[in-house]
């Protein structure tokens, strides 16, 4: 499918071109495959409000074959399945009122690639559906950076546009009898858009369908062109340093490299413009940022590699803290920020002792500022000096590798648990756990070394006070 | 109990009388006589107890004039010390065993009193290290741990680099990022002492696995090493004085603000160091003429080489010893332990500053340095004289030999410096150390000097801010010295008069001269105390054995007793005021201190804080947010132009490439840019391009109120671009010989300060386009850029930044510059003067 290798040209009359070809050469490969599985109706929302783009997808999976099915296929084309961030699946089980969600495993098939390359994702299900047999599944899925600017440059007056590329069907290994997709937009500012009859704009949504009967790898590749001033935060790269000390606390240290991935800015930046206007000025620019940090935070600063930067705020309550920050210039697009974000947290809130007597610790694993992609993350876990047998738990997969880090006073240096994942979103902030021993006494192994240097000090002081070592009598 | 002594006799003297005398108000006026007598002959000579304990009868016989029963005392004491004599002479091992034997026997916890003493001074030393530490903490507390104004930045970054890529690399550094496109040979044009110290400093942390940030380690260097001065000025004034005095001079030095603005924390710069440096060296060489050490002289060439690396002002060490000695050999105060002390410092000294790349061989090339070679030939030939002398023993024959020998010796020095001179071997002076000598030599030859503020001659409101009291103690402390003239005293004397003078031409040599007001200071607030307390505990004392032994006394003794006492109280009242009186005084110095370090000399000048409306601080961070923005949203590659104040912070926090910066080597460099700066826009975008600029930054304080921006630097662009470009003339910026923005001609500095500036509305009541630094609303308020434009502005309008548009179409220029040509008789003078002083550019 060439129309997604053409996503980094511009232009639009070539993207349609192509377009056209594509959608002969999908209704020409009708018949590839068939299954036993069908799909009796599907739903899919997709959420375009801000740059990270929510999809919900609802199926009712019937089983056809003579065979039970253990597994249901999804499809992805080959640039979503690349922008694919999260993808989670549940089993929708009860009747109306009763309804609830039972998680699904999902993971990669190892199914060989569909036509044009397609990308299989395969769900476990928790019965294998008997023949006759239906299940209704509900599937979301984050993609990240899937909206283009268009036009790639615009100046400070003028609004970001972005592009946004799929299908009008949904794409499936499967026979899908009724289907319809909703497209929301942030406003009713929608440039153009691709219609695949049925097609209805309903102020800020988009209705494609409902089709009927379509085949399996149907597809009609669609184009929105709409206004998003919403801020296209990216961290191009996050390090975080968890650093656990038993004397009671838990620093933690984020290095980020922020960028404003939407359209980029052309032209001068005239600040009298961005003062007095700022409503038609730099609208898709932002100054601010929201971090949620847990709570009974304290000692938090902001800076980056030049100097503390003044301008944040702490708002802190019982449940949560809210850490305002501005980068030293606001963001217009392609603008970068380089800054560290780092804060104390007491130990008690995070650290716990497991039944088998080893320590873990208990922390968040994505990026705490609202509705930020992150390119790549990097957790690194400083265990305190002395502890032996790390290990990580994460609820995804994840990369990871140890390291020693030396901190004040340390001779063996501390154990470092890292923990490497790309395209994460704030969906991943969900817990991980770090299990590790660790005796007490490693604790008083440097205050010792402190209190004995000094001593020695001291006595050394006294006994050149006291002894006589000059030639001369 | 504070003023025993610390040398060796008195205090066997204490500890005899203390076996003697049961009564501790005998004691202590034992004590303050000894002191009396140290106070007299501050260096005798340890060597010699008997000429000593025949002084102190002398001195206590005079004291004891005063009242029969001081007489009685010294009596007492003659016959005390004259009975101690032979166990001086004892060996002190005994003594030091005994003393041993009844601390470890843990009987009384009472300490004795050479003890207790050291207690007390380590204590007091102590606390003033400390003190001077953290008081110049107060710019970290106000605003944050950063390196401060303009300097420290470029130190800071060599620093980086050094501790990035080791000595090796940073020792042959070229820095392509400033000077473009000319480069700067950063290794061999750099004190690298200060940089060194602290990479030292920081490796040694690392290494004890303290977890700390280079950065940190730059910003406390300065503040680490004014502590360590504190102690270097104690000994200093214990060699000079006493240990009271050195005490003191510790203590006002701690906090003198002379020297507290250049080591508050952040303020990384060359001084902070090399202060430690210079008292250092000056202590050493001090201590080496006052015992003929070879190895004191050795240590003081030792400090000279660590100045040498660490401070251009090693200029004023190499100049004042030989005046130093000039003056000892004049006096006829020469000895050998002058000889001995000056040429091993000299030669070791100059042999290692040969060292430093910067320096090389400026100790035997340079003008500044001849004095110092020239002394050095002058004390062989006072050596060489002496000898003849003692060889002939014939005076007429001498006289006849010196007349020849001296005369011999003269021509032949002047000779060889003429020949030197002439040659080119010997580089004549600088227009710096001009300047120093002539202090309106700078503004009539080089204006780049005379535009820096801190070269300004100093006022006499700077002198009283940074002084304060020490400014009337320093004559006290000059006659001080003077009644007691030894080789050090000399010394200080000369140190302080030769630096206030340099501290009168130049402000910031007012920090070279902070230490020796303290130290003359120092002696005389040390010494008037020890007077007035002496007064005042001597007195007390004898009143007290008279009402005790009161009843013994005849009457005719007790009604002469009566009116001595009547005086003596008298005396001992006024003494009382006296002292609080200095108490006074000394408390309000250390007051005006903590004041002035607080409100005047830490702020970093990056930030600037003012107070709202509403009596709340405000932080312009403007600065830092044009850098940053440079360093996150330009090409790496970009060529930033602006006046050179601003270039070692754009390396630094921008690390972007400059035209200038503050290291100032090249003039017509710094001419050229002035020139873009002061001319209209088409002539400036033609030096622009020639010097591939991207973008121009500006700094401009319209909006905020900050005065000292470009607009108020600018007539020192058009001063130092006319210096080098006739075509640029002052009078053309003026108005009626005024200087003024709201009307006259558009030079290209307006225009970008004021670009849109004339859409805002600064302050309420005022018409848009009212400047609040100059409180003028501006001429032209509609300002078009043709070449420029506006890349970015601070949210305060403090920083200006403009993008040099690539040249649209080579037609057009064509026709602008045939346009121009035609149209302005002057524009072709200056093409052609361009082209002379870019042409080394266009390789």
């Amino acid at each position: 499918m060439e129309v997604f290798e053409a996503r980094s040209r511009s232009t639009l009359i070539l993207s349609l071109l192509v377009f056209f070809s594509l959608s002969f050469r999908s209704s020409s490969s009708l018949s590839s495959s068939s299954s036993e599985l069908q799909i009796l109706s599907a739903e899919r929302r997709i959420d375009l409000a801000s740059h990270i783009i929510r999809v919900v997808l609802s199926l009712k999976v019937q089983n056809d074959g003579e065979f039970p099915a253990s597994n249901v296929l999804l499809a992805f084309p080959p640039p979503q399945a690349k922008h694919l961030s999260l993808i989670q699946a549940a089993e929708l089980t009860g009747k109306k009122k009763k309804k609830s969600l039972q998680p699904l495993d999902v993971k990669p098939s190892d199914h060989a690639d569909g036509p044009n390359g397609a990308k299989f994702f395969s769900i476990s299900l928790r019965n294998p559906l008997s023949t006759g047999g239906s299940v209704s599944i509900e599937v979301s899925y984050i993609l990240t950076q899937s909206l283009e600017p268009f036009p790639v440059e615009i100046s400070q007056s003028e609004p970001q546009l972005v592009l946004y590329r799929d299908g009008a069907l949904i794409l499936s290994p499967y026979t899908i009898k009724q289907q319809t997709t909703v497209i929301r937009t942030p406003t009713t500012k929608v440039e153009s858009f691709t219609r695949v009859e049925p097609t209805t704009q309903m102020r800020t949504e988009l209705k494609y369908g409902p089709y009927q009967d379509q085949p399996p790898f149907s597809y009609a590749p669609i184009l929105v062109h709409f206004e998003n001033n919403n801020p296209f935060a990216v961290v191009e790269e996050l390090v975080r340093e968890i650093e656990i000390s038993h004397w009671g606390y838990l620093q933690i240290t984020e290095h980020y490299k922020l960028v404003h991935n939407g359209a980029r800015h052309k032209g001068g930046f005239s600040r009298v413009e961005y003062q007095s206007r700022p409503s038609i000025s730099g609208v898709s620019s932002f100054k601010h940022l929201l971090a949620k940090l847990p709570p009974r935070v304290h000692s938090v600063y902001y800076r980056d590699n030049i100097g503390n930067i003044s301008t944040s705020h702490l708002r802190t309550s019982y449940s949560k803290s809210e850490l305002e920050i501005e980068p030293r210039y606001p963001l217009l697009g392609g603008w970068k920020a380089t800054f560290v974000i780092g804060y104390v947290l007491p130990l008690q809130d995070f650290l716990f002792e497991s039944d088998d007597g080893k320590r873990y610790l208990n922390f968040s694993f994505g990026c705490p500022i609202a509705e930020t992609v992150v390119n790549k993350i990097t957790n690194k876990v400083v265990l305190p000096e002395g502890s032996k047998n790390p290990f990580a738990v994460v609820p995804f997969s994840v990369e990871r590798h140890a390291e020693t880090s030396y901190s004040y006073l340390d001779i063996v240096g501390r154990p470092v648990v890292v923990l490497e994942k790309e395209n994460v979103v704030p969906e991943h902030n969900s817990h991980f756990q770090v299990y590790y021993d660790f005796h007490l006494m490693f604790m008083l192994a440097e205050p010792l070394m402190l209190t004995s240097v000094f001593f020695f000090l001291f006595v050394a002081a006294v006994a050149y006070l006291h002894m006589d070592i000059s030639i001369r009598k | 109990m504070t003023w025993h002594h610390s040398k060796s006799q008195s205090q066997d003297l204490n500890s005899m009388m203390l076996q003697e005398s049961s009564s501790v108000g005998q004691r202590e006026t034992l004590s303050s006589k000894n002191q009396k007598y140290f106070l007299e002959e501050p260096e005798a000579p340890s060597l010699f107890p008997i000429s000593v304990l025949d002084k102190s009868v002398m001195v206590s016989f005079r004291v004891g004039l005063k009242s029969s029963i001081m007489v009685r005392k010294s009596d007492a004491l003659n016959g005390g010390s004259k009975s101690s004599l032979p166990p001086v002479n004892q060996p002190s091992s005994q003594s030091d065993l005994s003393s041993l034997s009844k601390h470890f026997s843990f009987r009384t916890l009472k300490l004795k009193t050479k003890q207790q003493e050291l207690l007390i001074r380590v204590t007091i030393l102590g606390l003033v290290y400390i003190l001077a530490f953290i008081t110049r903490l107060f710019s970290v507390l106000r605003y944050e741990s950063m390196i401060h104004e303009f300097d420290p930045y470029f130190n800071y970054r060599t620093t980086l680099y050094l501790t990035e890529k080791g000595f090796y690399e940073f020792w042959n550094w070229f820095d392509s990022e400033s000077w473009y496109p000319l480069g700067r040979i950063i290794g061999g044009t750099l004190y690298p002492g200060l940089m060194v110290t602290a990479a030292v400093i920081y490796w040694a942390l690392k290494f004890l696995r303290f977890a700390v940030h280079i950065r940190e380690v730059c910003v406390l260097t300065a503040p680490f090493f004014a502590s360590n001065t504190t102690i270097v000025a104690y000994f200093f004034g214990k060699e000079l004085w006493d240990s009271g005095a050195g005490l003191v001079a510790a203590a006002l030095i701690a906090i003198c603000p002379g020297y507290i603005s250049r080591s508050v924390a952040g303020s990384y710069d060359n001084e902070g160091v090399a202060i430690f440096a210079l008292l250092l060296t000056f202590y050493l060489f001090v201590k080496a003429v006052n015992t003929g050490s070879l190895a004191w002289s050795l240590a003081s060439a030792f400090g000279y080489f660590y100045m040498v690396s660490a401070w251009g002002g090693y200029v004023f060490i190499i100049n004042l010893l030989p005046l130093y000695v000039l003056v000892l050999l004049i006096t006829g105060r020469y000895s050998m332990r002058l000889y001995v002390a000056y040429n091993c410092m000299y030669i070791v000294g100059m042999l290692l500053a040969m060292q430093i790349r910067f320096v090389g061989f400026q100790h035997v090339q340079s003008g500044e340095h001849m004095a110092a070679m020239g002394v050095f030939f002058l004390i062989q030939v006072f050596y060489f004289l002496d000898w003849v002398k003692h060889m002939l023993n014939d005076s007429k024959l001498f006289q006849a030999f010196l007349r020849i020998g001296v005369t011999c010796a003269l021509g032949v020095g002047v000779v060889a410096l003429g020949v030197g001179t002439a040659s080119g071997y010997i580089s004549p002076w600088t227009g710096r150390f001009y300047s120093l000598l002539d202090p309106t030599y700078a503004k009539d030859h080089i204006p780049i000097i005379a535009s820096v503020s801190e070269h300004q001659p100093t006022a006499w409101s700077s002198f009283m801010f940074d002084f304060h009291i020490l400014l009337f103690l320093f004559p006290a402390g000059l006659y001080f010295c003077f009644q007691q003239l030894s080789d050090a005293t000399i010394f200080i004397v000369m140190y302080g008069l030769t630096s206030m003078y340099f501290a009168g031409v130049m402000v910031r040599l007012i920090l070279v001269a902070t230490p020796a007001v303290c130290l003359i200071s120092a002696i005389a607030v040390s010494a008037t105390l020890k007077n007035l307390t002496q007064l005042v505990r001597v007195e007390s004392k004898p009143a007290h054995t008279v009402l005790a032994k009161g009843m013994n006394s005849t009457k005719s003794l007790s009604k002469q007793q009566a009116s001595l006492d009547e005086s003596a109280s008298f005396l001992k009242k006024g003494a009382m005021v006296l002292l609080l009186g200095a108490y006074y005084l000394l408390s309000r110095y250390a007051i005006h201190c903590t004041w002035v370090t607080s409100e005047a000399y830490s702020s970093p000048s990056i930030v600037l804080a003012a107070r709202g409306a509403h009596g709340q601080r405000v932080i312009f961070d403007d600065y830092r947010e044009a850098y940053f923005w440079l360093q996150q949203n330009t090409p790496s590659d970009a060529k930033v132009m602006s006046w050179w104040d601003y270039g070692y912070q754009i390396t630094a926090m921008g690390n972007r490439t400059v035209i200038v910066d503050n290291n100032t080597w090249n003039n017509t460099h710094i001419a050229t840019v002035g020139r873009a700066m002061s001319s209209y826009e088409d002539e400036a975008y033609e030096i622009m391009r020639s010097l591939d600029v991207d973008y121009v930054l500006v700094v401009f304080g319209g909006v905020t109120g900050y005065s000292s921006d470009d607009i108020n630097k600018f007539l020192w662009m058009v001063r130092i671009g006319g210096g080098v470009f006739p075509v640029i003339k002052e009078p053309d910026y003026l108005v009626n010989g005024e200087y003024r923005v709201d009307k006259g001609a558009a030079p290209k500095m307006y225009k970008l300060s004021y670009y849109r500036f004339g859409e805002l509305t600064t302050e309420y009541g005022k018409p848009p386009g009212y400047d609040r630094a100059r409180g003028v609303e501006i001429g032209n308020k509609d300002v078009k850029l043709e070449y420029l434009e506006e890349a970015f502005t601070t949210s305060n309008w403090i920083v200006r930044i403009y993008k040099v548009k690539p040249p649209s179409n080579r037609w057009e220029i064509y026709m602008d510059l045939v346009d121009e040509s035609d149209g302005d008789y002057g524009y072709d003078c200056g093409a052609i003067q361009l082209d002379q002083a870019t042409g080394n550019y266009k390789l």
